[in-house]
This record gives C-alpha cells, structure tokens and sequence, in this order.
C-alpha cells in the first residue's frame, strides 16, 4: 500500500482535519511537558482503578465524542440547507452520516451514561469501590482504544460509509471495498468487550456491594435503571460481538455468512443487528430515565411517586425489549404473521414507557418546585419524548411503517427520542452531579441560556423533519431537487441544528468558566438532595465513606437528615482501617495492544495483528500472576482527610 | 457482606478452569473438524455441530459460571430462567423471521 493511499487525500476538510489532529496533539503534549504533568497524568488517571475518575474519564471522552458527531452532523445540515448543494459530494455524505450515527450511538450515548453510572451508582449504594476494580479500568480503557480506531479512519485509510446500521450486500466486499468499514467492525468490537464488561461489573456491584441495609426495593431509582442496563447489556452484546465478527470473517477471511452468493444470507445481518440494536436504544435510555427520576424528585421536594410502578415497568421493557427488532425490517416483508406479532409487541413496549411519564407528572405534581438547569432538562425532557414516544407508535404500525420507513419521519422519531431522552439525561445529569465529580457547580446563568438555546434549537431542527418525511423525503440523500418542495423546512432544521451547536458551546464554555470562577463547594449535598451519594462530604474521599452509611428506607439521605433535625444524631465511632484495591497499569497497555491488533486487521497486516494479540495475551498473562491484593487506608489518615473535608 | 474485601478462596490452583478451557478449545478444534474435513452429510454436520456446541455451553456453565455455587438460588433461578427465555425468542424468532414469506422470494 502506498502512502497516498494509507493517508486520505485531496479533500480540504480533511487537511484541516490532519492540521487540527496535529496541533491538538503537538499542544497537549507541550502542555504536559511544560507543567511537568506527564507523571502526574500516568500516576493518578491512566492508571487509575478508581470509579469517580475513571467515570470523570469517560464524561471527557464523551464530551469530544459528542464534539466529533456534532461537526459530523452540522456538516450533513450544511449540505442539505439548500437543493442541489456541491458542498459534500454523495460518497463523503455517506462518510459522514455513517461516523455521525456509530458514533453518538456507540461514543458519545453509551460512554456518557456508563461515565455517570460509575460516578454515582457506587456512591449511592453506600460502596466504596465496584466490584471488579481493575475490570472497570480495561472497560475504559478498551471502549477508548475501540473508539480512537473508529475516529481515526477518516484521515487514515478512509471512513465507513454503509451507515451505522451496515446493512449488507451494501457493506459487503464488492460494494464496500476500502477498509472504512473494517474499521467500523474492529472499532466497535473492541469498544463492545468494554461494554460486556461493564454490565458484568455493574451487575455484580449492585447487587454485592450495597451496605447490607439496604434492600433491594429501597434502592435509589438511579441504580434500579443501571441495574436493568446491566442485564440488558449482558445479554444483548454477545449478539453484537457475534454479528460483527461474523462480517469480519466475511471480509476479512472469505467466508459467507451475509453474501449474496454461495448461501449467505444478507438479511441475517439486520436480523441479528437489530436482535441487538432495539435492545441496545433501552440501554441508552433506561439511564435516563433513572437520572430524570432522581432530579424531578430532587427538585419537586417528594419521594418518587410510583416507585414500585417504575421498578416493574423497567422489569417488563427489559423482557419486551427483546422481542420487538422486527420493527427495524418491516419492510423486508417477513409476511403478515410476522409483521403483526411484532407490531403488537411494539405497541406493548410503549406501555411501560407511558407509565413512567405519568410517574414523573405525579412527583411533580404538588411538589415545590426548584427551577434549576438540571431541573430545566428533565422537564423538557417530558413533553419532548413524548412526542417521540407516540410517533414511535405510529411507526409501529406495520403497515403505516411502509410509508414512514426510511424517511425524515423515522429519522425525526429517533431523534426526539435520543436527544429530548438519552442528551438531555446527560446534560441534567451533568449539572445535577458536576459538584461531586469537580467540588464546584456548573454556572446556573450560563447552564439556562445553553438549556434554552438548545431545546428552542432542537425542535427547531428535528419538528420539521416529521413533515418532511411525511412530504416524502428519504433519509440518507446527499441532495434533492428544487422541485421537491424540500427547502423552506430544511432551511429551518439548519438554522436548528446551529442553535443547537451554540448550546453545547455554552455548555462547554460554562465548564471552563465555572472552574475558574464557581465558588467551591462547602457541603457535599448542595441541592438538598435525598440519596446516599450526597451524604458524602465535599470532595469524596478515594474510599468515598469513612463509615459505611446506613439506609433506612428510600430515600435515604433524606432520612438521615430528618433524623439530625430531630437531633438524632448518629453516635461517633471509631475508624477501622480500609482496604483499597491498587492502581494498575495493565489495563491501559492491554487496550493498547487490543488497538495494535485491531489496526493490523483492518489493513490486513496479519503479523501486526497476531503482535497485538500475543500483547493482549502477555497482559492477561502479566494480570494472573500479580498477588498484589491492594492496600489498607490507615485510620491516620482517614483522620487526616476527615477533619479537611467539610460536612 | 464485607465490603471490598477480596475472599481467599482462590488459593489453590484453579483446575475447573483449565480443564474448561481446555476442552472447549478442543470441542471446538472437533467441530470445525467436523464441518471442514468429515466426509458426513449435511444433515449429520449440523446436528453434530449443534450437539458439541450444547456441550460447551454446559461446560462454560459448570466450569467458568459457577453455577452451581451460588448462595441465593432465587437469583440464580430467575436469571437462568431469563437467560432461556432470551435464548429461545432469539433463536425461535430468528428461524420464524427468516424463513416466513421466503418462499414468495425464490430462497
Ligand atoms: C415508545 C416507544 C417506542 C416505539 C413504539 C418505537 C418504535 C420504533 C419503530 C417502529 C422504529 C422503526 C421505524 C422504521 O425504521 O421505519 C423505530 C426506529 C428507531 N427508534 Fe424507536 N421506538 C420507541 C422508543 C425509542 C427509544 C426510547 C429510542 C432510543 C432512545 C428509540 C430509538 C430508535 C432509533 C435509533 C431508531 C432508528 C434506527 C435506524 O433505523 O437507524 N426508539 N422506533
Ligand atoms: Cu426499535
């Protein structure tokens, strides 16, 4: 291969792509020289097993995913503003929607939620640690390595372009003949071992680790919705990392599971993509949920209303959720039986769903409420899905679906669904839990002007596009006449979509601001708040709790502090000594090598492959005989850092 | 429950999982045998390949899953049970949607 072809050449956007890669890379490195950081950098984060940093890790590499996906998608709406546009030409369209869908769903989405899932959930649960430590260093850390290989196929080798569904015989060899969409498959298999990984860990963590007193029905919401992620994911992966190296073998090996000739069978690859796929939208968005749940209650000042309604409700989505991929494919014309059982089961699906909006309306209702930013996102976050919801069930009508299918109407759907869902969760979250992570609050002034930019944006944006599926647009077009009739409401989304990016600039402007100039918090519970994460003291501590705390009910916090008010206060005991797990630095070059191999199989340099492995191997190896067994915190300095924390 | 504290109960070498892991290698070396080099049927490959593939199972259930080993059967039971039932929608489900109708579509 020669080196014109290694690197993607003569597209201007992608020399400023090369420039820009470049200097970032050449500035942090003069960054950490300069302050003398590298050692810091390796000592504290890269080797970290701790679940606030390496949730911290995950926020930040989300919030550059969603920086990537974002341009990817301004981009496609500066293409489509106007008819017959030559700004992108139809294989870098392609490119580009293909990177913005794998990307916001796999990089952004799911790293965004599992990054607050490990600040939080051990907090909540009153755990001083998750279950596997070390563990959750190689999920980061291969979920990293996985996404970098994804990202760097634009400037090296060249993009998928199949979309994030890769359908084949589209993404097969003959019509997808470059390594674009070899990237796609090792990216995402890498990231999904992260994942697997993750749920496992989860799994295991809240249902071992909580403080013995509580139970399971007393749980924070929050931790029930990972809870349900967890298992959903355990379950779902496999059927990814299945279907993906099945196509790898296809690509890479010859072999024909999902050719057109000697017996594949294309449509199997949708089947199992989206045996996946529909399980994979309540992954991103159970999280949510659970976040909405704790802030509306937060800041309506009331108990959850409904707890048990929404446990069950979330117990019957992770059975249904199953059974409805079918959705995805009505139109490959499976026949009426098939078409109608699974339309049914759709309809079911959105059952449950419904009675959680009337859970939160009615936590809401009669409560004083609080208007801050987090609080503002979550009550957005109602009216919008639910007009996402009920489109969802127009499209779950098999028949209407031959309409709506593959137009801006489905397209309009999944965005109202992940953004006013799986986005605004984020954002909320963000704000609702930023003083745990950073010791300050994310600016409340700056946080409603970017809350408002962006929802007035992002209906701008995606409300037309209902119409313009209805007016018949299809989706993934890189252009359309002006005879279409398409432009007035493009040019609308357009101007959406920039209000929407003026929003995350704030937002991301506000985060700079607030470190410098937010006052540092005095307490840990700054919203006077009701679980168990809050009754630690301000910043955590690395064993997060001196004392284990006790839960006497939902709502525990709440309860200790009623419990203060009427001067109940509980008894000081003495410190015993807490045993920590070590930092360790295998994680982090084990997912190097995972990269070495998964780079040389995408190029087909099968020896840089098997190097990579033999690494993988030798890490694994270098793992089972290390008895170190990890430390104990001593009581002096627990002392020490109790006194310096304030409560 | 103790908290963060690691049980010791790994001391001894761990044969279950090296015997384990040795025979699924080996249950899968047979069954790529099978379907690459034997001279069976179609038929035949298939179910053979299906029966080794059910063994394994079994042996990843037994010698890496633990399950046997748990203290609280109720969970033990309800996610076995949950784990059947995804199985069994996923691959009856698989079978019903990709043969129904096909034939319209000269398969
Ligand atoms: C109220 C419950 C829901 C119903 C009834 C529903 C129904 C549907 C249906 C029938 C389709 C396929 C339409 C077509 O391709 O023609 C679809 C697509 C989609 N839905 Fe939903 N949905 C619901 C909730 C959600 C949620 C909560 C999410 C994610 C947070 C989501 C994300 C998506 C995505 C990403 C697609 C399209 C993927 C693609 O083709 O690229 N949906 N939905
Ligand atoms: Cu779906």
């Amino acid at each position: 291969m020669k080196l014109d072809e290694f690197f993607v050449t003569g597209d201007p956007l992608i020399y400023g792509a090369d420039v820009s890669i470049a200097l970032t890379l050449i500035g942090a490195i003069f960054v950490l020289t300069y302050f003398k950081k590298w050692k810091w950098l390796w000592t504290e984060w890269l080797t970290t097993v701790d679940h606030k940093k390496l949730g911290v890790m995950y926020i930040i590499a989300a919030v550059l995913m969603l920086f990537r996906g974002g341009v990817d998608a301004l981009l496609m709406r500066a293409q489509l503003t106007v008819p017959d546009s030559s700004f992108l030409d139809a294989n870098h369209y392609n490119e580009i929607f293909t990177t913005h869908g794998t990307i916001m769903i796999i990089f952004m989405a799911m790293p965004f939620l599992i990054g607050l899932i490990n600040v939080v959930v051990p907090l909540q649960i009153g755990a001083r640690d998750v279950a596997y430590p070390f563990l959750n260093a190689v999920s980061f850390w291969t979920f990293f390595m996985g996404a970098m290989l994804f990202n760097i196929s634009f400037v090296i080798g060249g993009s998928p372009s199949a979309g994030w569904t890769s359908y084949v015989p589209l993404a097969g060899l003959e019509l997808s003949p470059g390594v674009g969409q070899n990237y796609y498959l090792l990216g995402l298999q890498i990231a999904g071992i992260g994942t697997l990984l993750t749920g496992i860990n989860f799994l295991v963590t809240i249902l071992k680790m909580r403080v013995p007193s509580m139970k399971l029905m007393q749980m924070p919401m929050f931790t029930w919705s990972s809870l349900i992620t967890m298992v959903i994911i355990i379950f779902a992966f496999p059927v990814l990392t299945v279907a993906l190296a099945l196509m790898t073998f296809d690509r890479l090996f010859g072999s024909h599971f999902f050719t057109m000739m000697d017996g594949g069978m294309p449509m199997l690859w949708a089947n199992l993509f989206w045996i996946w796929g529909h399980p994979e939208v309540y992954i991103v968005i159970l999280p949510a949920f659970g976040m909405f749940s704790e802030i509306i209650s937060t800041f309506a000042r009331k108990t959850l209303f409904g707890y048990k309604a929404m446990v069950y409700s979330m117990v019957v989505i992770a059975g249904l959720s199953f059974l409805v991929w079918v959705h995805h494919f009505f139109t490959m014309g499976a026949g009426g039986a098939v078409n109608s059982f699974f339309s049914i089961t759709t309809m079911l699906i959105a059952v449950p769903t419904g009675v959680k909006i009337f859970n939160w309306l009615f936590t809401l209702y009669k409560g004083r409420i609080r208007f801050t930013t987090a609080m503002l996102w979550s009550l957005a976050f109602i009216p919008n899905f639910v007009i996402g919801g009920v489109t969802g069930v127009m499209l779950a009508m098999a028949a209407a679906d031959y309409q709506y299918h593959n137009t801006y109407f489905l397209v309009a759907h999944f965005h109202y669904v992940l953004i006013s869902g799986t986005v605004y969760a984020c954002f909320a979250g963000l704000y609702f839990w930023y003083p745990k992570m950073f010791n300050h609050r994310l600016n409340e002034r700056l946080g409603k002007w970017s809350f408002w930019i962006f929802v007035a944006g992002f209906n701008l944006c995606f409300f037309p596009m209902y119409f313009l599926g209805l007016a018949g647009m299809p989706r993934r077009i890189y252009t359309y006449g002006i005879g279409d009739g398409w432009m007035s409401l493009n040019v609308l989304a357009t101007f959406g979509g920039v209000l929407m990016g003026i929003g995350f600039l704030i937002l991301v402007y506000n985060i700079y601001y607030s470190f410098r100039y937010s006052p540092r918090e005095t307490t840990g519970d700054p919203w006077d708040a009701r679980t168990l994460e809050w009754s630690t003291p301000a910043p955590v501590p690395h064993y997060n709790f001196a004392h284990l705390p006790e839960a006497k009910g939902h709502d525990a916090f709440w309860i200790m502090k009623e419990e203060k008010k009427q001067g109940k206060a509980p008894e000081k005991k003495p410190y015993k000594p807490i045993h920590m797990p070590s930092y360790s630095g295998v994680p982090i070059i084990m997912s190097v090598f995972f990269f070495i191999a998964g780079f040389g199989m995408v190029f087909s340099w099968h020896w840089m492959s098997i190097l990579g492995l033999i690494g993988v191997l030798a890490t694994m190896v270098i793992r089972s005989f290390d008895y170190d067994k990890g430390f104990y915190v001593s009581v002096e300095e627990i002392e020490e850092t109790e006194k310096k924390t304030t409560l | 429950m103790s908290n963060n504290e690691q049980t010791n109960s790994h001391s001894h070498f761990p044969w279950s999982h090296l015997i384990g892991f040795g025979l699924s290698i080996v249950l899968t070396l047979l069954a790529l045998w099978v379907g690459f080099a034997s001279d069976f049927s179609f038929r035949t490959i298939m179910i053979i390949v299906v029966i080794l593939a059910l063994i394994q199972a079994a042996i990843q259930l037994l010698m890496f899953m633990h399950i046997t080993e748990s203290d609280s059967s109720r969970i033990q039971v309800g996610t076995i049970l949950y784990a059947v039932f995804i199985a069994a929608a996923i691959v009856a489900g698989t079978i019903w949607v990709m043969s129904f109708g096909m034939h319209n579509m000269n398969m």
